[in-house]
């Protein structure tokens, strides 16, 4: 279990930063280490701790995808539209899942059968979902006030908020799909050296319609968790979300140049990233702050990367 | 070096043509068991366009290839595979940042319902390295972390894990110091001995006279000559590569 304990390092690295900064933040201010504000946090975190965790499988794989935080709005849209017409709740979010599922599966065919970089790729799927989703409401925002969405959003299930366990259970399932399946295995070999994987007989092309899709479905999953947060669906909720995911799954040390890195770190990504603003925003640092604060983190952390790879 | 009645593979009449460029006319190839077989000729005689048609990276205009007696239809990489023929590259086909059991069996991967039996691969592969004689301290680092000689061996080790039958070795030697060298020729001995029928391309003459059987030479994408390479001085075969003309002897059979 060599191999187990190489790969768990960088996660004690980053979750040292993690314990470092709660406690500082503990103890700057009294009101941090709150259960109010625990269960604060872990709502503000929950949709980009999702959406990471697609993020860190497409980046492992070598790729990028631009367009979650507009498929997010989609899927959102989808299942806004469908309550407002009195759809069962539960038929509402198998749609959002599937409209979800349905635009990675369109980036991972346009990626490899189209050729198109996944930067590219997704960049226009961000248009396009974006786009669907004004298209369908016309602009407005839907109001869900079912009890199924009112309970994801507000309830509480032995003391902890329901978004967190859509958080354990993302992590659950994607951390076991990617490194005890063959799924996974490819996903690495992917991101190692592609032309190899492909000379090796691994399908790339189908695995990598399979890591858009998953990416695709996790969005749609967090928009399930958003639409109960909200209790509404705005059509431009969630811009510029796919940045903060990035930032996330680059912090938690995740190598952007693909093959190395594990899904677990970019939880902690995240939950860093929300500590800080949560942080700031408990001492009364403007928000201003914080965007400049976040930047440098995110550099810094690259740069420790870096520093580690090099001896 | 006794050739067996029926060779490994054969290759008759090979004709290729990039569009109007012809890279082979009427080409020419028999591999027999246990031995290791020379391709020479220099650049663009070709001698990489022949093992390409063999290893199914490019198909052939004209020809036919038979794998032991049987004709064969080699579409693709994975048809050759299904052959038994395996090609060893000159840059290292390996993925860095997986380690050694990972990468031996990668595309192959050993699974129970889509979960990986890593315990079994390792053990695999241990005893896959072992039998040729590989010494490798640890089996689950990064093969990035290897030497060339290394990797190279984990290369050949995948190579003929799967019931292969004819190894392309195409520059095999290329990007390795004189040690490693030395380490994947031995190597390439021990697999002589099961039965393994290689093809060996290199641009080395020193190290091609040293260590084949028989030799081919091509030139302007024609057979020049096939025959035992101990009938011939390395300056004789260094003139044929250059000007494509056969230096005769009372054995070796002039080919195109």
């Amino acid at each position: 279990m060599q191999f187990a304990r190489i790969k768990s390092q960088p996660l004690v690295w980053i979750l040292l930063v993690a314990v470092l900064l709660a406690v500082v933040l503990s103890f700057l201010s009294p009101f941090f280490m709150t259960v109010g504000n625990m269960t604060n946090l872990s709502k503000q975190v929950s949709i980009v701790a999702i959406l990471a965790a697609g993020q860190a499988v497409v980046i492992i794989s070598g790729g990028i995808d631009l367009s979650v935080g507009s498929v997010l709005a989609l899927s959102a849209v989808v299942i806004g539209a469908l309550i407002q017409v009195d759809v069962d709740p539960l038929v509402a979010t198998l749609a959002g899942l599937a409209v979800g599922t349905l635009a990675g599966l369109v980036n991972g065919v346009v990626i490899t059968r189209g050729k198109i970089p996944p930067f590219i790729a997704t960049l226009g799927m961000l248009g396009i979902a974006r786009g669907l989703a004004l298209v369908i409401t016309k602009g407005v925002s839907y109001q869900v006030l079912v009890p199924f969405f009112l309970y994801i959003g507000n309830a509480k299930f032995l003391g902890l908020p329901i978004p967190l366990y859509f958080v354990v259970v993302t992590y659950l399932v994607v951390t076991v799909m990617l490194h005890t399946s063959v799924f996974g295995r490819h996903v690495y070999a992917i991101g190692g050296d592609e032309r190899v994987a492909r000379l090796e007989g691994i399908p790339v092309d189908r695995q990598k319609i399979k890591i858009y899709m998953l990416s695709g479905f996790l969005a749609a999953l967090a928009a399930v968790v958003m639409t109960g947060r909200l209790a509404a669906t705005p059509p431009s909720v969630a811009q510029g979300i796919e940045l903060q995911a990035i930032a996330a799954v680059i912090i938690g040390g995740v190598s952007f140049v693909g093959g190395r890195g594990i899904v677990l770190t970019a939880l902690i990504g995240a939950l860093i990233m929300a500590m800080i603003t949560n942080g700031l925003n408990i001492l009364g640092i403007s928000s201003f702050y914080q965007q400049v604060l976040i930047g440098m983190v995110i550099i810094v952390a690259v740069w420790l990367d870096n520093l580690k790879s090099q001896k | 070096m006794m050739p067996d009645p029926t060779p490994l593979v054969e290759m008759r009449h090979i004709s290729k043509h990039f569009g109007g460029l012809q890279a082979l006319t009427d080409a020419q190839l028999e591999l027999f068991p246990g031995e290791v077989l020379g391709v020479l000729g220099h650049n663009g005689a070709g001698k990489s366009t022949l093992i390409k048609i063999l290893s199914g990276a490019e198909t052939a205009s004209e020809g036919a290839i038979f794998v032991e007696g049987r004709k064969a239809q080699i579409n693709g990489p994975n048809d050759a595979r299904a052959y038994g023929i395996e090609t060893i590259y000159q840059e290292l086909a390996l993925c860095g940042n997986l380690d050694a059991p990972a990468n031996l069996y990668m595309g192959r991967e050993l699974h129970k319902w889509g979960f990986l039996r890593k315990k079994a691969m390792t053990a695999e592969a241990t005893k896959a390295l072992s039998r040729l004689n590989i010494r490798i301290q640890s089996l689950d680092v990064e093969v990035d972390s290897m030497s060339g000689g290394q990797r190279q061996a984990i290369s050949i080790s995948r190579a003929v894990h799967f019931d292969t039958k004819i190894l392309i070795m195409d520059e095999p030697t290329a990007a390795l110091g004189m040690e490693e060298s030395k380490m994947v020729m031995e190597l390439t001995v021990e697999l002589k001995k099961q039965g393994i029928g290689i093809i060996w391309i290199s641009h080395d003459i020193h190290e091609v006279f040293n260590f084949t059987d028989r030799i081919t030479i091509l030139h302007g994408g024609k057979n020049v000559m096939t025959g035992p390479t101990k009938e011939f001085t390395q300056d004789e075969i260094v003139s044929m590569i250059i000007s494509g003309l056969a230096v005769e002897r009372r054995t070796s059979a002039a080919g195109g």
